[in-house]
Parts: structure tokens; sequence; C-alpha cells
């Protein structure tokens, strides 16, 4: 058994969560290494529609929308510190985005929710606009018939995640950290501020423990003293040739800067099966073309699905073990759209070694409260 | 039979497909989206899409799998197709 190789802190986990902490801890001069289960991993950061999106988050948990939108605002200042430390840019916009209804029905939802976001957020001023088919069509002349309208902030934007990832991975590197693939987790030694981690034939110490191995998050965390009760949801993505720019960002239909448009936004209870499914690809192209009727003769050129990695209640977990002060936790299934709160803040977290109360009602502690009889 | 190729007749076997006829032109069947670079027809067997073209006004075909027809309209494929809305 080899000895343990000695760093500031450990990270497991080498997707967008896991790399965006591991870079914002190289952001405050601390060396890191990112153990990396491999590409046989179940890769979210693979898999993702790459959408920094804001709209939709935290209608009832004002904190998550809070969070969201901070990540959103410090996601501009992100990519270029990426870009800059990496040499690759991430391609992050942010002009806003819609999401498009089909229906008064649609269209009266959206108007309620991000009315009560509105009010939750108070002082904060979360501002939006419900948009008329009349400004949609001028907005977006490609719009079929039966869109009756849409909701638009300008919080909204997207990211290119293959980039992101790629250019995490490079910065981590610069920046004085390691990063080890093909390193699978097989033991975990958890003491206060002490942690070793046995993982691919090596050993690792540090002061500083972070566990953002996504789905590999529910075997790992009781080691640690921690608790991440995520489950697997399926998401199908189908992606057309290159055309002409023709869409702004939508909520479910993307145009990617090469061209290609990406179609999804689906969810499955399909345990840890990872493979493309008929019935979703059908329901997304179904609703595409209603959206765009110009997709109709676009040729679709692959798809793919992925595993989301969900809580019991779709909000992100953050915690710092009681047992084994030192060790942390972060999953989500926004990786990129958390990616610039993750990499500024957490990672800022993690290094002074305490979670604020702004973090407080991610803890996984919610998950154990005895409902009243 | 007589097809035409980037606006020139071209003189071309029944069993041709589009991009044969490209090929025995002598030009090119695309420019790529991003980066505009030429391309020609390269594996004739469907998986290369290095052969996209417009045919009879339809964009991004690819040539290798559309036989040859009497009057056939062939371009290059000239970068992204621009979708009608």
């Amino acid at each position: 058994m080899p000895n343990a190789s000695t760093h500031d802190a450990i990270v497991i986990g080498g997707g967008l969560v896991g790399a965006a902490i591991a870079y914002g801890l190289t952001r405050r001069g601390l060396k890191p290494v990112l153990l990396d289960e491999g590409d046989v991993a179940l890769r979210a950061a693979r898999g993702n529609f790459g959408l920094v999106w804001v709209q939709s988050k935290g209608c009832g948990v004002p904190e998550y929308q809070r969070w969201t939108r901070l990540s959103s605002e410090l996601w501009t200042r992100f990519a270029a510190e990426v870009k800059d430390a990496s040499g690759v840019d991430p391609r992050h916009e942010r002009q806003g985005g819609l999401s498009i209804c089909l229906s008064e029905d649609e269209l009266a939802a959206r108007r309620k929710m991000l009315e009560q976001i509105h009010t939750e957020q108070g002082e904060t001023n979360f501002e939006y606009e419900i948009i008329d088919r009349a400004e949609l069509k001028h907005r977006v002349p490609a719009i079929g018939p039966e869109a009756v309208g849409a909701s638009y902030t300008r919080y909204d934007g997207a990211a290119h995640p293959l980039y992101l990832l790629r250019g995490l991975h490079a910065a981590i590197l610069k920046r004085g950290g390691a990063y080890v693939q093909q390193a699978r987790v097989e033991a975990i030694d958890a003491r206060p501020n002490a942690f070793t981690v046995t993982a691919g034939g090596g050993r690792y110490a540090a002061p500083r423990l972070v566990l953002a191995a996504g789905l590999g998050n529910k075997a790992l965390a009781p080691l640690a003293g921690l608790d991440a009760p995520v489950r697997p949801v399926r998401g199908n993505i189908v992606v057309t040739e290159r055309v002409a720019p023709v869409i702004p960002l939508t909520h479910t239909i993307r145009q990617m800067p090469e061209g290609g448009l990406l179609l999804g936004d689906s969810y499955e209870e399909a345990g840890y099966d990872d493979f493309t499914s008929l019935t979703p690809l059908q329901a997304i192209t179904e609703r595409a073309v209603r959206t765009f009727p110009f997709l109709r003769d676009v040729n679709v050129v692959r798809t793919w699905a992925a595993l989301r990695v969900m809580s019991p209640d779709g909000l992100p977990i953050y915690d710092q073990s009681a047992r084994c002060p030192g060790a942390f936790i972060a999953t989500c299934h926004s990786g990129v759209t958390l990616a610039g709160a993750h990499a500024l803040r957490y990672a800022e977290y993690v290094a002074d070694g305490t979670l604020p109360p702004e973090l407080a009602r991610f803890s996984a502690t919610r998950f154990h409260v005895s409902k009243a009889a | 039979m007589t097809v035409t190729v980037d606006g020139a007749p071209l003189q071309v076997p029944a069993t041709f497909t589009a991009a044969a006829a490209v090929l025995l032109h002598g030009g090119i069947a695309r420019t790529t989206p991003v980066s505009g670079s030429p391309r020609a027809p390269y594996c004739m067997m469907g998986v290369c899409f290095d052969c996209l073209m417009e045919i009879d006004g339809v964009p991004n075909r690819q040539g290798c799998l559309v036989t040859v027809a009497e009057g056939m309209r062939i371009r290059p494929q000239r970068g992204a197709r621009v979708v009608e809305t």
C-alpha cells in the first residue's frame, strides 16, 4: 500500500460540480486533488442541456431562487476566469431566455409561478415579463401558430458544458491542482479535519474532503458522516443538423453556436439505465415541431440520454459533516447553472470551513424531520 | 442523362449518385457551417456527411444516397442551411 500523497483538499467527482469546486479552491491558493472515476462514471456533466437557467427555479423556496440567480450573476466573471486560466472558452451567453407556452393554461400557470417568485423575492426585485402572442411573434418570427405567449427573464442564459468541463480541468491543473483519472473511491478514512481516501490504487490525504460524485454520492456520503439520498432521473435530448441562426434561447429548445439545435425536456424514472427511449424522444420532437414548425423537415443527427442527480425535493444538498468537520457534500441537478456559485462561493465556504446560514435550507437534515401527526 | 451541377450541365450514367456527379464535375460538395472550409464527397456510403449538397432545392441531402434523375439540379451546400420560418 503506497503512502498517501497530501493535498489541501480531496474532491471526489470530476464532473461539473467537483471541477467547479476544485477550481474555486485554487482561487484561494489551495491545491486540491480531483479524483475522477473516469469515463465509465454516470456523467451528468456530459449529458445535460447546458442552460444557466433562473426563471423557473425556487418557487416556494426563495433561498433556491436566490442562490440560482446569484450563480447566474457570477457566471459571466466565472466564464471569463475559466477562459483566461485555461485557454478554453465555456461559450457563456446571457441574453435572457424564453419559456414558450402552447396553451392558455400553460401561460396562466407560468404567470402564477413567476408572480409568486417575484413576491417571495421581495427587495431583490425579481423581474420577469409575460409576453403575449403578438410580442412573441415579433421577437421570435419562427414561432408556430399554437404558441400563445411566453415568459421571459433577462437572467437566463446558457453555456457549452463540454468546453466548461474541459476548461475547468485545464484550469485546475494550471493553477497547481492535481487530477487523477480511473480513481474510483474504494475507502474513506474520515476523522475531523483529516481524511484519507483510497482510490484507483492510490492514497490521498487532506484536511478537507468534498463529495461531488453525483449519483455516486449516495454510497459515499455515509462514509464521511453525511447523507445524500439522490436518485437518477433520466432525460433524453435530440440534436439536429446545423442550420443558420434562427431562434433565441428557450427553455427546452436551444441553438448551439455552431448551428445545431438541441431539443429536450423529458423526465423518466428509469433507474440507472442511461440509454435513449422512443417515448420521450417522440414527445420531445412532437412538442418541438408544435413550437417551431420549421423543425418539421430539419434532420435529426443524433440523440442521447443521461441521468440527472435528483434529491427527493429537487433541491441541492449542501452540508458539512457534523461527525467529521472538514467533510463537505455538494449535489444538485443544475450543475451548469450553479457552477458559478460553486466555484466562486461554495469553494470559499469549504476553504474557510463553514457553510453560511443561507445554505442551511439545503442540508440533508431536512429529509429526517418527522412530520407532525 | 443530363443533370446540372452548380448550374453547369453534365452528362452522367443513370446509375450515378449525385455525389458521383459532383466528383465527375470536379467541384466541391459543400463548405462547412462553422469555418466555411470546402469539402468533397468522401466515403460514398452515407456515413461521413461530407457530401451534403442541395438537390432540387432541398438542402443538406447526402448526395451519395441519391441516384440521379433527368434534370436534377445539384448545388453545393454553402455553410449551414437557412430554414424558412
